[in-house]
């Protein structure tokens, strides 16, 4: 291993190419955890949206007028802005609202920039979702839904066994194109300094002066990850495919 | 279980002047008729006549304007909860003209899932009732085959079985060959005859009027949500009262 990253000492002597996030163990270890950063943030919002997505699209069809008022507007606020300025309004409007007196006497926030960060960017990718998933549930026909209704299944049974699962499926591809979206939309975390990928590469490249092979690495980086998370999906769609069932 | 229905048996449906509207158009206009358990009815008309809402008015899927629905110990017109409302369908099924099974499951999983997840019987030994559910209806080939890959008339029996796992008292059956092709008709036509030979109260919206002759007890004939006429098949196909009847069943026979 030792021999690998002198490796990219020597490319930086022989040429000038200078990685130090290979062969400089503190660079290696900050763009690394950044890194791993951008990974749990993307894991953390991927999990949360989708989550968002699927009870939002439930309460879409809420029976009560002023739950499809809140899931409209909510809707409307998240996809008419943009998630940069959804992440300022976050931690320097909601956040600075939420302070507690810390030791020095000082207001110190609450709620920190990442926790803000994953808030902010799981509510932007819900909100995205929730008309995903309804797109979905419309395509399930009604005759279907309505065979469950005379079995004797409840409302939520019938989204939770019958509809949920065809819509999920019906969903696939529209969701993969949202989740990539938010993988990539992780790098303005950049914004509120959660030392994410991109963060802690322009740390690097403000430090070592190699912007250009730090603009490189982030390029490789995300397309590996994205790639990654796209390899993931297909995989999964491919796994619960239905024989015969048109999607 | 007896071969032949008691006629005179205490009925287990009676619909009472039921009328229904959809917007401005009224589909029922007082429909009313009873069925003794262990019947089997046959109703028959033209397309638009009320037949399928009728029954869906019976399952509670669809819910009537004016009169009364009682089935069993249900009083149909007056359930308001969704609690209720499951309780009835667990005594009354429907088969419906274009299968509806649960496309993401397997023949066998339609079969078991609404005594799991409403009944909440114990899965192992739904499995079994699920499996000899399909032995009737000729399909334990097909256990783990999902509805895409089979033929109409296989979904249909799989539909027929799924409706059965509930233990239903009344089966009602909408038009259930009407999507298929002759040759699979029969099979389906079959298992109805199994059941209703077995005692199953039948109420069956068909244009299968050979059927219908062998089968019913008494025949339906509606038009405009209205019963023109009914009596014994012998009666009701041989000798038809009303014009209108004459007139329906000289295009049909």
């Amino acid at each position: 291993m030792e021999s690998f990253w002198a490796w990219f000492r020597w490319l930086h002597d022989a040429t000038g190419i200078n990685l130090t996030i290979f062969y400089d163990s503190f660079d290696r270890s900050r763009f690394a955890r950044g890194f791993v950063m951008t990974v749990e943030l993307s894991a953390v919002c991927i999990v949360l949206s989708v989550l968002i997505g699927i009870v939002g699209a439930w309460l879409q069809g809420s029976r009560l007028r002023l739950t499809r008022h809140v899931i409209y507007w909510y809707i409307q606020f998240f996809r008419n802005t943009p998630p940069l300025v959804q992440l300022y309004f976050f931690y320097f409007g909601v956040g600075s609202l939420l302070t507690a007196t810390g030791v020095s006497g000082s207001p110190v926030p609450m709620v920190s920039n990442v926790t803000w960060a994953i808030v902010s960017l799981s509510f932007f990718a819900g909100a995205f979702n929730v008309e995903i998933f309804r797109s979905g549930i419309e395509a399930v026909p009604g005759a279907t839904i309505e065979a469950a209704e005379s079995l004797g299944f409840s409302r939520l049974r019938t989204y939770l066994l019958i509809v949920l699962p065809l819509a999920f499926r019906i969903s696939m591809p529209a969701l993969n194109n949202n989740l990539v979206n938010l993988v990539k939309t992780t790098t303005l975390a950049y914004a509120i300094a959660v030392p994410e990928l991109l963060y802690v590469s322009s740390q690097i490249w403000s430090d070592e002066l190699n912007v250009p092979e730090m603009m490189n690495a982030l390029l490789i980086s995300y397309f590996t990850l994205v790639g990654f998370l796209v390899y993931a999906m297909h995989r999964w769609e491919r796994a619960i495919r239905v024989p015969g069932f048109g999607v | 279980m007896t071969a032949t229905p008691a006629v005179d048996a205490e009925p287990i449906v009676v619909i009472d002047d039921v009328h229904k509207s959809f917007g401005n158009v009224e589909v029922l206009k007082g429909v009313s008729l009873s069925v003794p358990k262990g019947g089997v009815v046959c109703i028959i008309g033209p397309s638009g006549s009320g037949k399928s809402t009728l029954l869906r008015c019976i399952n509670g899927l669809v819910p009537i304007d004016q009169g009364s629905i009682r089935v069993a110990s249900f009083d149909v017109h007056q359930l308001k909860t969704d609690q209720e409302k499951i309780a009835l369908r667990k005594e009354v099924s429907i088969v419906f003209q274009q299968y509806n099974l649960f496309p993401h499951k397997t023949a066998l999983e339609n079969v078991m899932m609404a005594p799991v997840h409403v009944l909440k019987e114990d899965r192992e030994e739904v499995r079994e009732r699920a499996v000899a559910l399909l032995r009737k209806v000729g399909l334990s080939a097909k256990a783990d085959v999902y509805p895409g890959e089979l033929s109409g008339g296989q979904q249909q029996r799989v539909a027929i079985a799924r409706s059965l796992a509930m233990r239903p008292e009344v089966m009602l059956f909408d038009e259930v060959t009407a999507a298929l092709d002759p040759e699979t008709v029969k099979d389906v036509l079959n298992t109805i005859r199994e059941l209703a030979l077995e005692g199953m109260t039948c109420m069956i919206v068909t244009h299968e009027m050979r059927f219908a002759r062998e089968l019913a007890d008494v025949v339906y004939f509606t038009d405009g949500g209205v019963i023109v006429e009914s009596g014994p098949p012998a009666e009701l196909f041989d000798r038809p009262v009303k014009e209108r009847t004459r007139a329906f069943l000289s295009q049909i026979l």
